[in-house]
């Protein structure tokens, strides 16, 4: 008992020497942690750029003819690709510079646009994420967001449309609070199910989330939909009270949702960093022996995880709907909820980094768009690119192998996730 | 320390208590009652269910039709399910008691298809025979688990080597215009993943939850990327030879069995070779003790010579190999070209069957069926003009899974080493 005790005040002092690395980071070369992921980024894009090469059937053509004509061949069809990820993504430089010089604010907005795009592309993966950064972080793996984020937009749209006479300053947060709701109990169920009968939460979301695409398809086929749709699974326009206003006129759908976002984030960092709440439950997740002995209960700190990690991807899905289709429909997501995990590694599991690996993200999306307009490649290359990324930053050795650079002196945290047992 | 009460907790799992006692009790009666009033008591007292027994378009193991008389039929099993659960409360079955629960499910399934079919015909067998095909997939899925896991590695990846080998069986399939080819294709496209995993997991001991993840969200987006790019525009690319039915001589004549088990195409044949040979190579061979041995305790079976990481690759090899065919069934042995996603989940439900089965082949294969069954009332049921939509249907299997894993039917024993890189002192 007393070894235990020992073991315990340990352990205490480890997680305490843990929650102050901020010092031990100042001093840290530049770059420091961010280094791996911009690697990883950066070899992503060049595998990216390799397959773009390797799938052109004119490359191939113009390596018939000569191997420098193929090179010439493969490098403009990358660049061209890339440049309009780019202008995609952020906007033409050249307009830009000319519009902020000119008065014209229409011209102004509408230059600004594809990078206010990317914003608004990435706001839901910036919930999404932390629902998954939240998860990790409490050693729970939540794949199971996409089938959150359904069932929040599908609550979210119902308060939307079928409540009327509210103001817009009621109407609107219960519509986006009901979201929330929906996916809290979504994530709500496989947490329950893992505190109280050890089924592992990973195989438990992905069900959830089939469970939440054949329901959300019922209701948008027959209690949730739209009269004058005509059998196709869509909902009503939600009211104008419950919209999450846009800041300029359309086709600029650059909204508040976007700041929403951040104050979630910066609100999921104090509750992770600065509160009991949130040490006890970082406690569970890196060292789940070490929070039994100390009289944590490993299984409320579960519930609550998950509950709140639905919770999240819930507002993914309420501020799709809300800000941005204003109903909702079966492609509501493009695949956030497998995304949100690699955004979640790659930010290291903190808000302030998936914050900037959603940035990340949601202006890839953006680009790559443009990218399917103009060189007519798949936008599905963004998955291949991301998941590239992904392996490489769980993979740091790869990385460091390949630019050579050196290995940490301290061992680097890894996310503790449990078999399917769920004994530790 | 962690053996000796890893022990104890294997001796508690094999006792059963006696709060699950009653309480499984108390379900099979809430079955017989739900048997009762909402599928007997609404039926008409004369309505006939009409059972047609040979699967549509097959000439060989012809079986009669059954013709039940709905009310009464409905009356038995209500009765059966009842008496097992009042028997199960007051005395409980022991070691019978997983059976029990079988029949009374059984019951409930059985009563569902004659209520829906009251007053029409189903084509049970035909239902039946699709169930052995829609469990294909699934079974195979549980066996590629069972192989990794046993070695000690989780592969949550099988659904993202399955969608990898059904695109590459495809285009393969498609321009040699040879199944056996296409099915070779498959096979080495998801070995080179599980190649892959391996070396995440073993070599750079990334958790393997997370690089499994990685596999899946890699072949999902790169069998879109080139559907997208190449299959929808070049039709040549995505127009496979399929396997066609063998009925096996002899065999396919017996009535009802023969047309479901022994008229089927290859992979439902595969499938059982695949059962036996694993059944027998991990229980009864020196190279089964083996990978089991370091999948339970890499340590002790490293001191004993046996080489843990070459053990662990071939582990997560052959778990590549089966989900590759696994994977080319979808569009070799069932659909017959390759669509985005088609896997919809199937490598998931492997997973959960063969938690279900409880890490055993014979295991993994039963709960492949009950969940080819679960696939099969659904997409028949739609068919039969019936008042539950068809998307609730459509959540059976992944409801049933989840009350799978929380237990209801009692915890299995993972392989304890399963998911910890093995790391030499």
């Amino acid at each position: 008992m007393s070894e235990q005790k020992k073991d315990l005040g340990q352990e205490i002092l480890k997680e305490i020497n843990q929650d102050h690395p901020k010092t031990e980071q100042a001093r840290k070369p530049f770059l420091g942690k961010a280094a791996i992921p911009l690697l990883a980024i950066v070899t992503g894009l060049i595998i990216g750029a390799l397959l773009i090469a390797i799938t052109s059937q004119s490359v191939y053509a113009a390596f018939g003819e000569s191997i420098g004509k193929g090179f010439t061949q493969a490098f403009s069809e990358i660049g061209t690709a890339y440049k309009a990820l780019f202008t995609g993504a952020i906007g033409d430089p050249i307009r830009m510079i000319n519009a902020v010089k000119g008065d014209d604010a229409k011209e102004l907005r509408q230059a600004f646009n594809p990078f206010l795009e990317s914003l608004v592309q990435s706001t839901p993966y910036i919930f999404a994420g932390l629902a998954v950064a939240l998860g990790f972080r409490s050693g729970l793996f939540n794949i199971g967001v996409e089938g959150q984020l359904f069932i929040g937009a599908a609550c979210a749209t119902y308060v939307g449309y079928s409540i009327t006479g509210l103001p817009a300053w009621i109407h609107m947060p219960l519509a986006f609070l009901a979201g929330a709701l929906g996916g809290a109990l979504w994530g709500f169920v496989p947490g329950f199910l893992k505190a109280k009968t050890g089924g592992h939460e990973v195989i438990n979301t992905i069900m959830m989330n089939w469970i939440a695409f054949r329901l959300t398809e019922w209701l948008l086929s027959g209690p949730m939909t739209r009269p004058e749709s005509g059998g196709m699974p869509i909902s009503p326009i939600i009211q104008k009270t419950a919209e999450i206003p846009q800041f300029f006129p359309s086709p600029i759908r650059f909204h508040l949702g976007f700041f929403i976002a951040l104050i979630v984030a910066y609100l999921i960092w104090w509750l992770l960093f600065k509160t009991t709440w949130g040490l006890n439950l970082r406690t569970v997740g890196t060292n789940p022996r070490a929070a039994r002995y100390a009289g944590l209960s490993t299984a409320k700190s579960i519930m609550l995880a998950m509950s709140l990690s639905g919770a999240l991807a819930g507002m993914a899905g309420a501020v799709q709907v809300l800000a941005v289709n204003r109903s909702m429909a079966l492609g509501l997501s493009s695949g956030y909820g497998f995304d949100s995990i690699a955004l979640a590694l790659i930010g290291n599991t903190h808000p302030v980094g998936v914050v900037l690996a959603s940035l990340l993200f949601g202006t890839l999306r953006n680009g790559a768009t443009r990218m399917m307009v103009v060189s007519s490649i798949p936008i599905d290359i963004v998955d291949v690119v991301q998941a590239i990324i992904l392996m490489f930053v769980a993979a740091p050795a790869i990385i460091r192998s390949i630019y050579h650079l050196r290995k940490p002196k301290q061992e680097e945290q890894q996310i503790f996730l449990s078999g399917w047992g769920g004994q530790s | 320390m962690t053996t000796s009460s890893r022990v104890i907790e294997h001796k508690r799992v094999a006792e059963i208590s006696s709060t699950r006692k009653i309480i499984i009790g108390v379900v099979e009666i809430l079955i017989g009652l739900l048997i009762y009033f909402a599928f007997a008591a609404k039926t008409a007292g004369d309505a006939l269910t009409k059972f047609v027994m040979t699967p549509g378009g097959i000439d060989q193991g012809i079986m009669a039709d059954w013709i039940l008389p709905s009310k009464i039929t409905l009356t038995i099993l209500a009765v059966v399910s009842l008496v097992i659960g009042i028997y199960q409360v007051i005395k409980g079955f022991g070691k019978w008691t997983n059976l029990m629960v079988g029949i009374s499910a059984l019951s409930l399934i059985f009563a569902f298809l004659v209520w829906q079919a009251a007053g029409k015909q189903l084509n049970l067998a035909g239902m039946l025979s699709s169930a052995v095909l829609l469990a294909v997939p699934i079974t195979l899925g549980a066996f590629s688990g069972i192989l990794a896991e046993r070695s000690g590695i989780i592969n949550i990846s099988i659904e993202g080597m399955m969608l990898m080998a059904s695109m590459v069986a495809a285009i393969v399939g498609s321009v040699t215009k040879n199944p056996w080819l296409g099915l070779l294709g498959g096979i080495l496209s998801s070995i080179l993943l599980a190649l892959i995993l391996g070396v995440l997991s073993i070599k750079y001991k990334i958790n393997q939850v997370i690089s499994g993840t990685v596999i899946n969200i890699f072949s999902a987006g790169m069998t879109a990327f080139i559907s997208q790019k190449f299959l929808q525009h070049i039709q040549g690319l995505n127009n496979p030879k399929m396997f066609t039915r063998v009925p096996l001589p002899g065999l396919a004549d017996i009535p009802l069995i023969g047309p479901i088990l022994f008229n089927q195409n290859i992979f439902v044949y595969l499938m059982f070779v695949i059962l036996i040979i694993l059944q027998v190579a991990l229980f009864q061979t020196r190279w089964g003790l083996r990978l089991r041995s370091v999948g339970e305790h890499p340590k002790a079976a490293d001191t004993l010579g046996i080489n843990v990481i070459r053990t662990r690759y071939m582990g997560v090899i052959l778990s590549g190999l089966v989900a590759g065919i696994a994977g080319a069934f979808f569009t070799l042995g069932s659909v017959g070209r390759f669509d985005e996603g088609m896997t919809a989940g199937k490598g998931f439900i492997g997973l959960a069957a063969m938690i279900f089965g409880n890490w055993m082949p014979i295991g993994a294969i039963g709960a492949g069926m009950l969940f080819g069954f679960a696939d099969a009332i659904g997409s028949k049921l739609s068919l039969l003009g019936s008042a539950i939509p068809p998307q609730f249907m459509a959540m059976a299997p992944y409801l049933i899974t989840m009350i799978v894993l929380a237990g209801f039917i009692g915890k299995g024993q993972a392989p304890a080493a399963e998911g910890e890189p093995y790391e030499k002192e």
